[in-house]
């Protein structure tokens, strides 16, 4: 369950970014290959939000797809899970190039604060 | 009339219509309608492991002023990481060791017997070891004399494979009393590997261990991993074991 701590990260992050405002909305981004349950993140975070700034904040979440680059092909490309070799030379040296990321993108507030 | 749910009033989200707006009529349909508010998006692209990844490289720093090579070693509870580390701390001068447990002691107690330095870190409640907290015990170490930095995380083939320690390479165990998916299962953490180690291979035929099915299974999900096969019991494979570590 270390989802948890990584939602208290977020929301810190979220918190000080949002600087005193309440909170109406966290967009996270989520890649398959960052070791994170959605399910899990979604639970920590209506855990975690009560009595803060984003106690009546929605969280957005976006799934991102693993993203690979051939350094012999010089190709990108998005493999399904546990596929990680080339499609064009077979080569499994790919480099990572997204799809591990958790991040907290943005967030919203109200307009006239 | 409102297209969105047909309240009578026409959608304008300026604050001079809101201003107008906030008169209190009564709303006759039963849906949830709280005219949303203007909001303002702030761009915030944080990492969820900023902090941890700032701990991480300051590690790594001083593992090169210090000219370690450390190896964080991965693995479910109870595959053989201690095992194998109190064969290695005897073998190879020079090394020393930071063991992650939830609870208790042992693990760092064992190795001592060896000889060789070992530092233990209780992690409490928490099911994995992050940056800061091996950044906290590195002024414990004498590294005079210290070549080779071994990293003992908490048992459990989830957690752990998300936090950079700052180590210089991975390892990933894999006890032939696991089951030939495990790589399957896990594949987050078996990524992520620079080693694979099949342990436990003195154990192999009376677990009814599927060699190759293993084989291929880490193949898949560490395609750039090397791959040793090794017994702490028996000392087999443990040469090839050295040698990549010297590499
Ligand atoms: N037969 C055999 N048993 C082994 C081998 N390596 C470890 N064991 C046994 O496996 C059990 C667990 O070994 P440990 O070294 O404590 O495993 P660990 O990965 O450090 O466990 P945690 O720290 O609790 O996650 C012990 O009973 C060891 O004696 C091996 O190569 N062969
Ligand atoms: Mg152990
Ligand atoms: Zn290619």
């Amino acid at each position: 369950m270390h989802e948890l701590s990584l939602m208290t990260n977020l929301l810190d992050a979220a918190v000080n970014a949002a600087d005193g405002a309440p909170i109406c909305a966290l967009r996270v981004r989520v890649g398959p290959l960052s070791g994170v349950v959605v399910e899990a993140l979604r639970f920590a975070f209506e855990a975690l939000t009560p009595g803060t700034p984003a106690a009546n904040a929605r969280l957005d979440i976006e799934e991102t797809l693993p993203a690979f680059h051939c350094p012999h092909c010089n190709m990108d490309f998005s493999p399904p899970a546990l596929h990680y070799e080339c499609p064009a030379c077979g080569a499994v040296d790919g480099e990572l190039r997204g799809g591990d990321e958790l991040e907290l993108i943005a967030i919203e507030v109200p307009d006239h604060v | 009339m409102c297209e969105t749910c047909g309240c009578g009033h026409p959608h304008d989200s300026s604050p001079a219509h809101d201003a107008a707006h906030a008169h209190g009529h009564e709303h006759s349909h039963d849906h949830a309608h709280d005219h949303a508010p203007p909001v303002r998006t702030l761009n915030v692209n944080q990492p969820a492991l900023a902090l941890n990844q700032r701990f991480a490289d300051q590690n790594r720093g001083w593992f090169r002023a210090k000219a370690l090579t450390v190896f964080n070693l991965l693995s479910s509870p109870g595959s053989g990481k201690t095992t194998l580390l109190e064969r290695t701390l005897c073998d190879l001068p020079g090394s020393a060791a930071i063991v992650g447990d939830l609870q208790t002691e042992n693990d760092a107690r064992r190795l001592r017997a060896s000889g060789a330095q070992a530092i233990q870190i209780t992690t409490g409640a928490t099911c994995h070891l992050d940056a800061h907290m091996v950044a906290h015990v590195l002024d414990k170490l004498d590294t005079s004399g210290l070549r080779f930095l071994f990293i003992e995380n908490v048992g459990n083939l989830v957690c752990p494979a998300s936090y950079d320690l700052g180590e210089t390479r991975r390892v990933v165990l894999l006890s032939v009393t696991e089951g030939e998916d495990k790589p399957l299962k896990y594949p987050v953490i078996f990524r992520t590997a620079d080693l694979v180690l099949v342990a436990k291979c003195d154990l192999a035929e009376a677990v009814g261990f599927d060699r190759a099915q293993a084989l291929a299974n880490i193949r898949q999900a560490a395609p750039k991993a090397q791959m040793l096969e090794i017994s702490s019991k028996t000392g087999a494979g443990l040469q090839n074991w050295y040698a990549w570590l010297r590499d």
